[in-house]
């Protein structure tokens, strides 16, 4: 019995290692995920980013269509190359609403002349008020949420051609 | 009068507002947003001034919100929406409150948590309000729950152990 307790330092110090190794070798997970997936989209009413183009209220997200909202800024650098995407869930028939999160509308037109411009209606989160209420830690990142305004699905980051079925996947889901 | 507050400590780090993976980088070397490497001298002179570029990448050309470096009149409530800031973490830097970060995302955060003090808002409820929004993974101040169990108990049952240890030891010593 003594010899055993002699040792117990020795045990607890190896599971100390294996705890630390275990979280040295973990890859850091940076993505903040929302908290409000399964919850009703917050109200809001941003004002047009882009004159002549409509802007984006919560009571547009619950008219009883889903919607494809792409949080983003003309300042963002992975924003740029996800235009192709977000053009191509355009030609599989769903249409994009966007949030321009703290953006100018020159610099915002001179985005979208740029980098291509798949958007229906994009709203102006000047203070980034809309971006903090849904949930979202950074730009860009994509929510799914369906007729009923209930926030279904989001995607952390630029969407890849790798991310396109899973998005099909969520607006499938939200669509039914 | 108010009074700027000024980030407690001064930092090289990047504050990064955007989602960006390697592919994304690759992505975005295609496009020509971001300089390919080459190697040798030209390539680290072009790795430091792309790490000094960054941060202007990063956050966008608006000014800061109202009251991300401005104190709140009332010392009262200045008080108040400071301790709260000391324990929120920031969104994008992570490893710092937002108190902390001069992330352009902390500093909306900053002006949002004082705007809400000023209206009459408890602390506690900006606090639930967030945590509503990003998970408990955004306080600094963690609840007691199952997952919380071992960080609270820890400190007893090592306190303890060591009482335990104490005890043998002085028992020993008055029989020797």
């Amino acid at each position: 019995m003594k010899r055993l307790v002699l040792w117990l330092p020795l045990g607890a110090f190896l599971i100390f290692l294996a705890v630390v190794a275990a979280g040295l070798y973990t890859p850091r997970q940076e993505a903040v995920p929302s908290a409000m997936i399964g919850q009703p989209v917050p109200d809001f009413a941003l004002q047009p980013a882009i004159p002549g183009r409509p802007g984006l209220t919560s009571a547009e997200l619950r008219s009883g269509r889903p919607h494809l909202v792409n949080i983003f800024a003309s300042w963002c650098l992975p924003c740029r190359t996800e235009a192709a995407q977000l053009a191509e869930l355009n030609r599989r028939g769903i249409p994009v609403d966007g949030i321009a999160v703290r953006d100018r509308e020159q610099d915002l037109a001179q985005f979208l002349a740029t980098y291509g411009d798949p958007f229906r209606a994009i709203g102006a989160d000047i203070d980034r008020r809309v971006q903090l209420d849904i949930g979202s830690a950074g730009v860009p990142e994509t929510f799914v949420i369906d007729g009923r305004g209930i926030i279904r699905h989001q995607h952390i980051g630029a969407i890849t051609d790798a991310d396109l079925p899973e998005i099909m996947a969520a607006w499938q889901e939200a669509s039914r | 009068m108010s009074m700027p507050s000024y980030p407690s400590s001064v930092r090289v780090e990047r504050s990064r507002d955007t989602h960006s993976s390697a592919g994304e980088k690759r992505a975005l070397a295609s496009l020509g947003g971001v300089p390919r490497l080459r190697s040798g001298r030209t390539g680290l002179g072009l790795a430091v001034a792309l790490v000094l570029a960054a941060p202007a990448f990063a956050d966008s050309l608006l000014p800061p919100a109202r009251y991300a470096n401005v104190q709140l009149p009332d010392p009262r409530q200045e008080r108040q929406a400071r301790a709260l800031m000391e324990t929120i973490r920031c969104l994008v830097c992570q490893g710092q409150s937002i108190a902390d970060s001069n992330a352009e995302m902390a500093g909306d955060m900053r002006s949002l948590i004082r705007e809400r003090i000023q209206a009459g808002e408890s602390p506690e409820a900006i606090r639930a309000w967030l945590v509503s929004r990003y998970g408990e993974w955004v306080s600094y101040q963690p609840v007691l729950e199952p997952a919380t169990l071992a960080l609270w108990a820890a400190p007893a049952l090592l306190l303890l152990g060591g009482l335990w240890l104490a005890r043998g030891r002085f028992r020993r010593r008055r029989r020797a």
